[in-house]
């Protein structure tokens, strides 16, 4: 235990990093998923067929590839992240932060896009044919009628896929990211005979913060509990 | 006619020749040929693990599989390659082991002392630093070579030492204490997977440098000559030795003792000039052994 309590500088630093890739990525994903499931159920038939290939393209992508790509592939055709160089505090975020978030929010995208079509499916059809009854627009159907029903009933698929994302963060660690995972491996990697300690601690990191988006998807839950 | 015929196989021969000696690093290591002992069985007391080996004859051998020079294995070749291999078929010739029956074993940094305790492997040579910690889980002798972190740049960068790194971003693999030690000297450290993922790394100019130990910079340096360059002192030292099962201790001195031998007899000269010395490393001084604790 001794360890981890000499080192916590590190494993809170460690966990910052995760965080702020997890926050990154996820608020940009659930944007991205947003446009996506509307040009999913939209009227309009290039966009409906543009979306869902992109959809199953990415969603049926293991991340490792998709971050791969990112990583490896994307500066060699002239897509880098090298113009990001960000210090917060302790924390910088550099190219490898860049394209791990910008591969995490791509993927992540897809799957936020699928838990909200379950939420539009889940809206009875005739709410959106008695809004268009009444003259809105394709814009106003989804934002006044559709989509806030349709996030209510995607609380728990989103919380899901959240929590999915946060784990996700992990993979980055071979990508250049001092996150958790990375720092995890340099101490086990000095300090052999504690593993089962370092182990047991960064386990129980990521609990508490799953926990805690588990938490905060509870309490939206009951708060937009539909009548 | 024939006179210009043998004009012609001299020149061939000597095409063939010269085309011979340009092989770079790893390619052509044939170490030099150990003799594999006879009836090595009968020199170990009973009860030993190195008698259990040499009876059975085979032997598993944990290496590193991405490390050009010290173990290295391709795509194409059945067999790693580089100078901890070459240590590792000494002390298997010495339990009367031809390195056809060595079975190699990829072991990566973090699962080396797991591999030891629970007997996925026999013995460890992955560029093995020697550490008190690890020394409380495993057994460790040697070293067998000491070595130091340099690091390796574009050739046209104008980085020639530690200090010139400071605040810059600098790659080596995620883990591993050469990342520890050059965030300490103030840089940004960044870990990827593989050395050869640092490499290229460097050369598309996403970071300033990647830092690891300089016999492993100076394989990779060797693989894209003319791109890449080592530069710098060493700013640290790393023993690396021999990792063995804790719960035989008995090991230990036979380690010392074949490797000393390898060192007079001229064979650990021979391994580092086949492996380490095509990419410009100059073969140091045999290192001073540990004593073993009885």
């Amino acid at each position: 235990m001794q360890v981890i309590i000499d080192n916590f500088d590190v494993v809170l630093k460690a966990f910052a990093y995760t965080i702020a890739l997890f926050l990154s990525s996820g608020l940009v994903a659930l944007v991205l998923g947003t446009i996506l499931v509307a040009m999913r159920v939209g009227p309009v038939a290039v966009m409906r067929k543009a979306s869902a290939v992109y959809v199953t393209l990415v969603r049926n992508t293991p991340l490792l590839i998709v971050l791969m790509f990112m990583a490896i592939a994307a500066p060699k055709i002239g897509i880098n992240f090298r113009w990001l160089d960000v210090q917060i505090g302790e924390l910088s975020f550099t190219s490898f932060f860049g394209a791990a978030f910008i591969g995490l929010a791509l993927y992540t995208s897809t799957f936020v896009c699928e838990a909200l079509r379950s939420g539009v499916n889940a809206v009875p059809l005739g709410q959106a044919e008695a809004a268009r009854a009444i003259g809105l627009p394709f814009g106003g159907v989804m934002t006044q009628v559709v989509l806030p029903q349709a996030v209510r009933a995607s609380v728990p698929p989103l919380a899901s896929t959240m929590i999915a994302l946060l784990k996700n963060t992990s993979v980055a660690a071979v990508f250049g990211v001092a996150e958790a995972v990375s720092r995890m491996r340099a101490l086990t990697n000095n300090n052999a005979s504690d593993r089962w300690e370092i182990f047991i601690v960064f386990a129980l990191g990521y609990i508490i913060l799953v926990e805690l988006i588990s938490a905060i998807a509870i309490f939206l839950e009951r708060r937009w509990r539909v009548a | 006619m024939r006179f210009i015929r043998t004009k012609a196989a001299v020149a061939v021969a000597g095409l063939t020749l010269s085309l011979a000696a340009c092989g770079d690093a790893g390619s052509d290591s044939e170490g030099p040929d150990v003799e594999v002992k006879e009836d090595a069985a009968s020199e170990f007391d009973d009860g030993t693990r190195m008698k259990e080996l040499a009876e059975a004859g085979a032997i598993k051998i944990g290496v590193k599989y991405d490390q050009p020079g010290l173990g290295f294995k391709d795509a194409a070749s059945d067999t790693p390659e580089g100078f901890d291999v070459e240590m590792a078929k000494i002390l298997a010739a010495d339990l009367g082991i031809a390195e056809d029956d060595v079975e190699w074993v990829e072991t990566i940094s973090d699962n080396r002392e797991p591999f030891l305790q629970d007997g996925t492997v026999d013995l460890v040579l992955a560029s093995y630093s020697i550490t008190d910690d690890r020394r409380e889980v495993v057994g460790q002798a040697g070293p067998y070579m000491i070595t130091g972190q340099q690091l390796l740049v574009k050739s046209d960068s104008d980085i020639e030492s530690v200090e010139d790194v400071k605040g810059k971003e600098v790659c080596s693999v995620t883990g591993s204490t050469s990342l520890e030690t050059i965030e300490a000297k103030g840089a940004k450290g960044v870990g990827l997977d593989t050395y050869s993922d640092c490499a290229q790394k460097v050369l598309d100019g996403s970071v300033e440098a990647m830092t690891t130990d300089g016999s492993i910079l100076a394989g990779l340096a060797a693989q894209n000559e003319g791109e890449l360059k080592v530069v710098g002192e060493e700013f640290s030292e790393e023993r690396i030795g021999v990792g063995y099962p804790k719960d035989r201790p008995e090991m230990c001195q036979w380690i010392v003792d074949t490797l000393t031998e390898a060192n007079e007899d001229g064979d650990w000269e021979a391994a580092f000039e086949s492996t380490l010395g095509p990419s410009g490393v100059d073969t140091p001084e045999f290192p001073e052994m540990d004593a073993c604790e009885s």
